[in-house]
């Protein structure tokens, strides 16, 4: 690659979580991948040096367009309280509210990315009718528009690019600067909130290796249990989208795997499920919010079927933390 | 003449950070931590179901996410009166320990050692080395480490399914079952990070760190090992040459909660350090003054505290609250935990020289370490054939309060519920301890006093202050919450 692409990062309304989960990025580190990516990180809070300038003189060398400016990623939600003034969040060492200087790098990058829920959306800070007024980047929940206006295209006409996730998998984040780098990602590559499409297409239950108690409706009914999370203890990972049961996380990982629903983090507006998170709100014992793009009606006739035929050791191991009946041996018949 | 500085925003921290100065004759005089940002997450758990906090608190911080999830867990707990089995136990304790290893280790190489690397430091012997291992970003350490922490944090995804932001956590226990192959598979991943930190940190096997119980046994251990071959060793040659140990005094007051328990024994005990008196926890003594936050109120204890932003509020100067504990500004962390836990070295570092750079950094290590060597033992200990979770009946009002330690020092959750949902929620960070603003009697916090009497004017001067500043491995992103 033979152009440089300056990368800055700024950190506002968040937890830093999506930077933690960032920095476990491996095949190849966060630091490697960069470098191979011919990416130049500017500014990192919690990553850059002295000897660099700080970020108050890059965001003077940026707006007096003296150092381009490829790619501004936010972590966390633009705080525009309290009554709009931005007082919420002052950039340390000057009285500047940072969705000023937001504003002002946005304008003249050629890329803006979204990293994290609150970013992309408002996120947590959202609840509770959103005391500190925070907003998502180009969303709040999922109305168009939040801080930049729906109407906001970067540099390279993109609108800001959404990779939603609380956190974000380290490799939505990498393979987006990636893509960014090599050309690749436009508009066609984004879904209909903007996010990248690459693991945005699949569904948190593919790959879930609790689906055969999902296939015969065996629930479990407490936490620990074996069974499937979806009937009673909240799992909605039928309805979101992203790939976290093929792509794993930390190596092993995704949250029905360690025996916890999915809460749908990628989608906007998954911090006010208008239930419990470990619930699963239910109209006359049938779950609400069953699969998106199947008529309930065949939903509930597969799933009464499938309940009637659900093999004793699937009903027996769905309610036990341990397995208590193992698959049976297939032996030929001599 | 006093004159008045701004230095922000502080980088290689974890979040917002501005450190006020006022200087006479190039020496700090005072000093204001300011913490920037307002989020008001205490305030998003009002109306919740008491639940719903396992799945919020953990939001609050991307660094220590698993330290609020497991002081969520045990304020509900407390007050459902539930208790966790062995197993949930020892799967919470190397969940936590993982998180705490791991921000250690984090803080060591990318937020402390940089600063080591920087021009100023030129013509000392160790520079060289140091900015080769350390600079920010290219220095040569960053990958090996950044792969071990990353292959580390495998322990996360087997056992709470990713880091952060897990909900693994329940009041009575873990919501994953361990597997005989996958207890197999976690004493693989610590074997691999073993390799790690004995061949590049320390040098040395964690159990020779980890037996160094006197001031004594560490200086024969620094003659033993080169700097070449450890960085443990580097760090200690660079804090004899820049006098570490004279650095950064605080008050040398201490708090730590009880932490890391099995079946009814615990790895820190926990405790108060005031006027040198060692007393155990009350958490009726805390406090949290208002008068130099921009939020409504004077004084409150934390079962019955708010937190109502006010932008326009005169005199103060920070979102971060100050609590105190008996009225003191007290400092938590490594080096309270293990001071109060009794342990040997770190008794005599304190009682030699109290509350430090070179101790701060010196305990976070050791520390390190011996909890590695804790991990092995709980993953050794977990009985796949046992429960895991024990079931949860929430009362439909009460009060709970749930008290853990993060990498940073004591954390404190403090839940009150009506009619079956949350009516009150307030936390305290070990980083409000530490970067709390000056309190309604005008006593500095722990930073602020620790920056006192720094001379300033000289690049050596400015780096100290920054090595002050880190030594306390602060997370600002946990203090505005």
């Amino acid at each position: 690659m033979s152009k440089t692409l300056n990368l800055l990062w700024l950190q506002s309304g968040g937890c830093g979580g999506c930077t933690m989960s960032l920095l476990a990025a491996e095949q190849p580190t966060l630091f490697e991948a960069l470098e191979s990516y011919g990416i130049n990180l500017l500014w990192h809070a919690s990553l850059s040096g002295n000897n660099n300038p700080g970020l108050l003189e890059w965001i003077e060398q940026i707006s007096n367009g003296k150092t381009p400016l490829d790619i501004l990623c936010l972590e966390g939600a633009v705080m525009t309280g309290p009554d709009g003034t931005g007082r919420f969040h002052l950039l340390s060492g000057s009285d500047q509210p940072m969705m000023e200087v937001i504003e002002l790098l946005a304008g003249k990058a050629a890329h803006v990315v979204a990293v994290g829920s609150c970013s992309a959306f408002g996120g947590f800070n959202r609840s509770n009718n959103n005391p500190a007024e925070a907003k998502g980047l180009q969303y709040l929940g999922e109305q168009a528009g939040g801080f930049l206006g729906s109407d906001f295209r970067s540099g390279m006409a993109m609108p800001v690019i959404n990779i939603s996730g609380c956190p974000t998998h380290p490799e939505w984040v990498l393979h987006s600067l990636q893509a960014i780098a090599l050309n690749l990602l436009d508009t066609a590559q984004l879904d209909e909130f903007n996010r990248p499409r690459f693991y945005t297409e699949h569904l948190v239950h593919h790959g879930c290796p609790r689906n055969e108690f999902y296939e015969y409706k065996a629930s479990a009914e407490k936490p620990a249990q074996s069974g499937c999370l979806m009937e009673n203890l909240g799992c909605q990972a039928t309805q979101a989208h992203a790939d976290c049961n093929i792509r794993l996380w930390n190596g092993h990982g995704s949250c029905p795997k360690a025996g916890y629903p999915c809460i749908n983090c990628t989608a906007p507006e998954f911090e006010e499920p208008g239930h419990p998170f470990y619930e699963t709100p239910k109209v006359a014992g049938i779950p609400v919010g069953l699969p998106t793009d199947m008529p309930k009606a065949w939903f509930i006739a597969l799933s009464s079927l499938s309940k009637a035929a659900t093999p004793k050791r699937l009903k027996e191991n769905a309610t036990s933390e341990k397995l208590k009946i193992v698959p049976q041996i297939y032996k030929k018949k001599r | 003449m006093v004159r008045k500085i701004t230095l922000g925003p502080v980088n290689r921290v974890e979040g917002e950070l501005e450190v006020q100065l006022e200087l006479s004759q190039g020496r700090i005089e005072a000093a204001y931590v300011k913490s920037t940002l307002y989020r008001g997450f205490e305030n998003l758990l009002t109306g919740k179901n008491p639940m719903d906090a396992l799945a919020i608190t953990p939001r609050i911080c991307g660094i220590c996410s698993v330290s609020q999830s497991v002081a969520s867990a045990r304020a509900i707990a407390d007050l459902a009166q539930v208790q966790m089995p062995a197993n949930g136990e020892r799967v919470t304790n190397i969940i936590l320990a993982t998180e705490v290893v791991t921000d250690l280790l984090t803080h060591f190489y990318l937020f402390f050692m940089p600063d080591f690397s920087d021009s100023a430091y030129n013509a000392e012997s160790w520079s060289k080395l140091a900015a080769q291992r350390f600079t920010a970003i290219q220095g040569e350490r960053h990958s090996a480490m950044l792969k071990a922490r990353a292959e580390f944090l495998h322990i996360m995804g087997i056992l709470a399914g990713k880091w952060p932001h897990s909900l693994v956590f329940q009041p009575g226990g873990v919501s994953k079952t361990v597997t005989l192959s996958e207890q197999l598979k976690l004493k693989g991943i610590v074997t691999g990070f073993r390799a790690f930190l004995e061949s590049v940190l320390f040098g040395d096997r964690l159990e020779n760190i980890g037996a160094l119980d006197s001031v004594n046994a560490l200086n024969r251990w620094q003659q033993e090992h080169a700097e070449e071959r450890s960085d443990f060793a580097l760090f200690l040659a660079i804090s004899e040459s820049l006098d570490l140990q004279k650095a950064g005094s605080s008050y040398n007051h201490f708090l730590a909660y009880p932490a890391f328990n099995v079946a009814g024994t615990e790895v820190y005990s926990g405790g108060t350090y005031i006027d040198n008196q060692r007393k155990s926890v009350d958490t009726k003594q805390i406090s949290e003054h208002l008068d130099s936050a921009w939020l409504i109120g004077d004084q409150q204890h934390p079962s019955e505290g708010l937190t109502e932003p006010y932008a326009e509020k005169q005199d103060a100067y920070t979102w971060c609250k100050a609590p105190r504990y008996e009225g003191k500004a007290i400092e938590t962390g490594s080096i309270a935990r293990q001071f109060l836990a009794k342990d040997a070295l770190a008794s005599e570092l304190v009682n030699a020289s109290g509350s430090n750079i070179h101790n701060r950094i010196v305990l976070r290590l050791m520390e390190l370490a011996k909890l590695v060597i804790q991990i092995e033992n709980w993953i050794g200990q977990i009985k796949p054939a046992e429960a895991f979770c024990n079931q949860t009946k929430l009362p439909k009002k009460g009060q709970g309060v749930g008290l853990s330690e993060a990498a940073r020092g004591a954390l404190g959750h403090w839940l009150s519920v009506e009619n079956g949902i949350i009516s009150n929620y307030q936390l305290i960070a070990p980083t409000s301890w530490n970067f709390s603003p000056r309190d309604n009697q005008g006593q500095p916090g722990p930073l602020e006093y620790a920056l006192k009497g720094l001379e300033y004017d000289s690049p050596q001067g400015k780096l100290m202050m920054q090595h002050i500043i880190r030594s306390f491995d602060p997370c600002m992103v946990c203090t505005v919450h």
